[in-house]
């Protein structure tokens, strides 16, 4: 394969990569502003957050597939902005969002874990 | 008296300024009559295009008064109603002179986007070495090619383009809408190539389909929608595995 086909199919792929992430995030910020709009009738507190989330393996996959859409789909756009509106070179940027993205999974997961693993200090 | 117009005018290239004329208003006067109008009476030096004055060739699109359009189909009345216009060369591209552009690059650009047909030899449908081509008129191939076919490369959308202003490289909406049509002939044997073509770093993808060339196009095409369309192909072939 050519030095432009191969071009072509990373850009295809970052493409699709995006809308079915796009896709993943119209329903999971639906959800997500739902549960919010829902918990905070009545105030809001740590304690209410906690005891949902502790141990819910459910909310947990939830969570952990809702921040790795999002991980996926900001960088991506991002480069396109930065792409288009800054003289960085391709290359440069395309490590800089890579790295962007992983920070942003990592960050996700880790407060995700740490509501669902959630031990109180003794 | 009659009443004049306040007429300015981009001269010189890339470099240059305006420089402002006084033209008498006619009724059902065109830009492109303006235009002419001051290279044959006030300054013979002006520079510009144009060729079928009837919106056939597409030759004379310059920028007015802040939009890309065909000055042979822009009434004076319609455009300017206050009698003021600011005339400037399309927008992305070279400037050769006062409001004629290089055209090079925009037409390049078709070539690299596979705006050839390759007809698809050994086909049955070849329409080459072997019978005619057999194309149903309301097939959904076809009609997709329609909408798309009747573009005579004026380069108004090409101007309209903010992208193509941002990234050099960006094919453009002509070009693109140009490999669309292809892409839905059937008779076209240079699919895969071609859609390896569009979907590079500055080809369909890079299309924000915010539609400013499907708002100034003359002809009312709709390039926006044939990027889709190369969007959606070039993805579909990028699943499966095939063209
Ligand atoms: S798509 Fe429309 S505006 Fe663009 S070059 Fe063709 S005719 Fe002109
Ligand atoms: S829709 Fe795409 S091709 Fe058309 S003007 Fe916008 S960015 Fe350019
Ligand atoms: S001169 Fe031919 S389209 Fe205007």
């Amino acid at each position: 394969m050519n030095a432009g086909a191969s071009k072509s199919r990373a850009e295809t792929g970052l493409w699709l990569a995006q809308r079915l992430a796009a896709g993943v995030l119209a329903v999971a910020v639906v959800v997500h502003l739902g549960v919010i709009i829902t918990a905070i009738q009545g105030g809001l507190s740590a304690a209410e957050i906690i005891g949902r989330l502790r141990g819910n393996t459910a909310w947990f996959a939830f969570y952990l597939v809702f921040a790795a859409a999002a991980a996926i789909h900001a960088p991506i756009g991002l480069r396109t902005i930065l792409g288009e509106m800054t003289p960085l070179p391709p290359r440069l940027i395309g490590l800089l969002m890579a790295g962007f993205g992983l920070l942003l999974a990592l960050m996700g997961w880790q407060a995700i874990y740490g509501l669902y693993a959630f031990r109180p200090l003794e | 008296m009659t009443a004049m117009l306040e007429v300015s005018v981009w001269r010189g290239r890339e470099e240059g300024a305006f420089v402002s004329y006084a033209v008498p208003a006619r009724r059902s006067q065109t830009v492109l009559d303006v235009i002419t109008h001051i290279q044959r009476r006030l300054d013979a030096s002006l520079s510009y295009r144009f060729a079928c004055r009837v919106g056939m060739c597409g030759s004379c699109a310059m920028t007015v008064n802040g939009k890309p359009q065909w000055t042979c189909r822009a009434p004076v009345s319609e455009v300017a109603p206050s009698g003021k216009l600011t005339i400037q060369p399309l927008r992305n591209l070279k400037v050769i002179k006062d409001l004629s552009v290089d055209m090079t690059t925009f037409f390049d650009k078709w070539a690299r986007a596979g705006g050839a047909f390759k007809p698809a030899l050994g086909r049955p449908t070849a329409g080459v070495g072997g019978d005619f081509a057999a194309v149903k008129p309301a097939s959904r191939a076809r009609r997709a090619a329609d909408a798309a076919i009747e573009c005579i490369g004026c380069g108004v959308c090409y101007a309209a383009c903010d992208v193509a202003a941002w990234n050099r490289d960006y094919l453009g909406p002509a070009a693109l809408n140009r490999a669309w049509s292809l892409v839905n002939d059937v008779r076209d044997g240079a699919r895969r190539e071609r859609l390896a073509a569009i979907a590079g770093d500055a080809g369909c993808y890079a299309c924000h389909s915010q539609q400013g060339c499907t708002e100034h196009c003359p002809k009312h095409l709709n390039p926006t929608a044939s990027i889709a369309g190369l969007k959606r192909a070039s993805a579909w072939a990028w699943l499966t595995g095939k063209p």
